[in-house]
């Protein structure tokens, strides 16, 4: 029960902070919308199904890098004593998951839409397809928070997160570039069950494996 | 005597692999279709990816160690593990695209076991470039550890899974490990295959542990200039 409080209590925080300094989400969401621009510009209308796919996944993997790597360096290290004096270090990282897996998901989406808008909507299987987005966000951010912890304990920036991150996004990157390329050409679900339940699987590791490691770094 | 006592399967690693060099190349192999003479690299590019493996896991149970006692040789050995599974991987991939080259026809190939290598060696190069990256000691120490651990359980995960799930791969092994499977492999191969992977073992541990003491004396000799 206390720790649903803390979750809760944490979770509004992260909220509130995002709206008094919406500029970094801004920054962000800018950082996607060019990043869709410019690959319009950059290849004219002359795109493939499969370029398609791989296209939309990096930028997605470049924007959760970005809004990920903010997740732990917005608010000064004597903020963060404060918060570890009140909750445990547990509660503290599920919350951070929790709550970057709503923003990726969010931004995903957005991403989505003016992705389709400008290099077209080929995508047969909507609603698997969103299945699959919406676990893969969830995948991003659990794998991609300890990442972010990590990084800024070693007031490193984005060099740092990148280098750290990307050999442990990849596996599941490729799962769901594939599941995703499925999913244009129209399929159902038990064809991309395999690669949904790896999603999950990988999503529940990252947790786990966020929970009993955050601890042994979350002072300074 | 008391080195020989203490060193003896140092001795027994080295005649181990004169044993699998000389066997490896000279002993008869079946001759199977495509592989032909290139069988005989199994005894190195297989014995040096489970020696990879092997040193990586060591590397894991220094770090799990390093944070449930902090204390700094662990993190050290840590260290010196994954540099020696670098070492390692780096030379599973060379043996492994010399024998691509001639069964393949080409270096590299588009296969889900090959690139999960290279993830594996992108991740432990992540790895010395966090410790490189933070100054204090202790705080290296601990980043390192738990890095250490997310990273290893993702990526083991990701080449037991991924290449199985993936339905086709040119590379062996796509039910299980290859070439341990019983009746998997010539019993005229195991005489030498099994001495091969001991032999690898010994080789890992033993740079593995020269390693870790050429560390500890540098961090003597920077403790002494610091103090002084």
């Amino acid at each position: 029960m206390k720790t649903i409080v803390e979750l809760n209590t944490l979770l509004r925080k992260e909220l509130v902070l995002e709206w008094r300094r919406h500029s970094a989400l801004s920054g962000v969401v800018l950082y996607l919308f060019s990043t869709v621009f410019l690959s319009y510009l950059a290849f004219d209308g002359r795109i493939n199904l499969e370029t398609w796919n791989a296209l939309f996944w990096l930028i997605l993997l470049f924007s959760a890098m970005n809004a990920i790597m903010k997740a732990f360096i917005q608010e000064n290290e004597r903020r963060h004593l404060f918060y570890y004096m009140m909750v445990s270090p547990a509660t503290f990282i599920n919350a951070k998951i929790i709550y970057n897996s709503a923003l990726l998901i969010g931004l995903a989406i957005a991403g989505f839409v003016v992705f389709a808008a400008f290099m077209g909507n080929p995508v047969q299987s909507l609603s698997l397809f969103f299945i699959n987005l919406i676990t893969g966000m969830a995948g991003f951010s659990s794998i991609l928070c300890l990442v972010s912890a990590i990084a800024s304990r070693a007031r490193n920036n984005f060099t740092l997160m990148a280098v750290l991150g990307f050999p442990l996004i990849l596996p599941l990157l490729l799962v769901l570039i594939r599941v995703s390329g499925q999913t244009i050409n129209g399929t159902s679900f038990s064809a991309i069950a395999p690669g949904f339940i790896t999603t999950l699987l990988l999503t529940a590791i990252a947790v786990t494996l966020s929970n009993v490691l955050f601890p042994y770094i979350w002072k300074d | 005597m008391q080195v020989l006592k203490n060193n003896w399967w140092k001795i027994a690693g080295i005649l181990l692999l004169v044993y699998v060099i000389t066997g490896g190349l000279l002993f008869d192999v079946p001759m199977i279709d495509l592989l032909h003479e290139t069988i005989r690299n199994i005894y190195f590019h297989v014995g040096m990816w489970f020696g990879m493996i092997f040193i990586l896991f060591a590397g894991l149970v220094f770090s799990i160690r390093y944070l449930l006692r902090n204390d700094p040789s662990d993190d050290m050995k840590a260290y010196a593990a994954v540099l020696v599974g670098l070492l390692f991987g780096a030379l599973g991939l060379l043996t492994g695209m010399i024998w691509a080259k001639f069964t393949w026809g080409s270096f590299w190939v588009n296969d889900p076991k090959l690139n999960g290598a290279v993830v594996g060696v992108l991740t432990y190069l992540a790895y010395v470039v966090l410790r490189g990256s933070v100054d204090d000691r202790d705080k290296k120490a601990r980043l390192a550890a738990v890095y250490n651990v997310f990273a290893f359980v993702l990526f083991f995960i990701f080449i037991m899974i991924i290449p199985r799930l993936a339905s086709a791969s040119i590379h062996p092994g796509l039910e299980g490990n290859p070439a341990l499977v019983p009746g998997d492999l010539d019993p005229r191969m195991r005489k030498v295959f099994f001495p091969a992977i001991a032999g690898w073992f010994i080789m890992a541990w033993w740079l593995f542990s020269v390693l870790y003491r050429t560390m500890r004396i540098h961090q003597k000799i920077e403790d002494i200039t610091e103090n002084s």
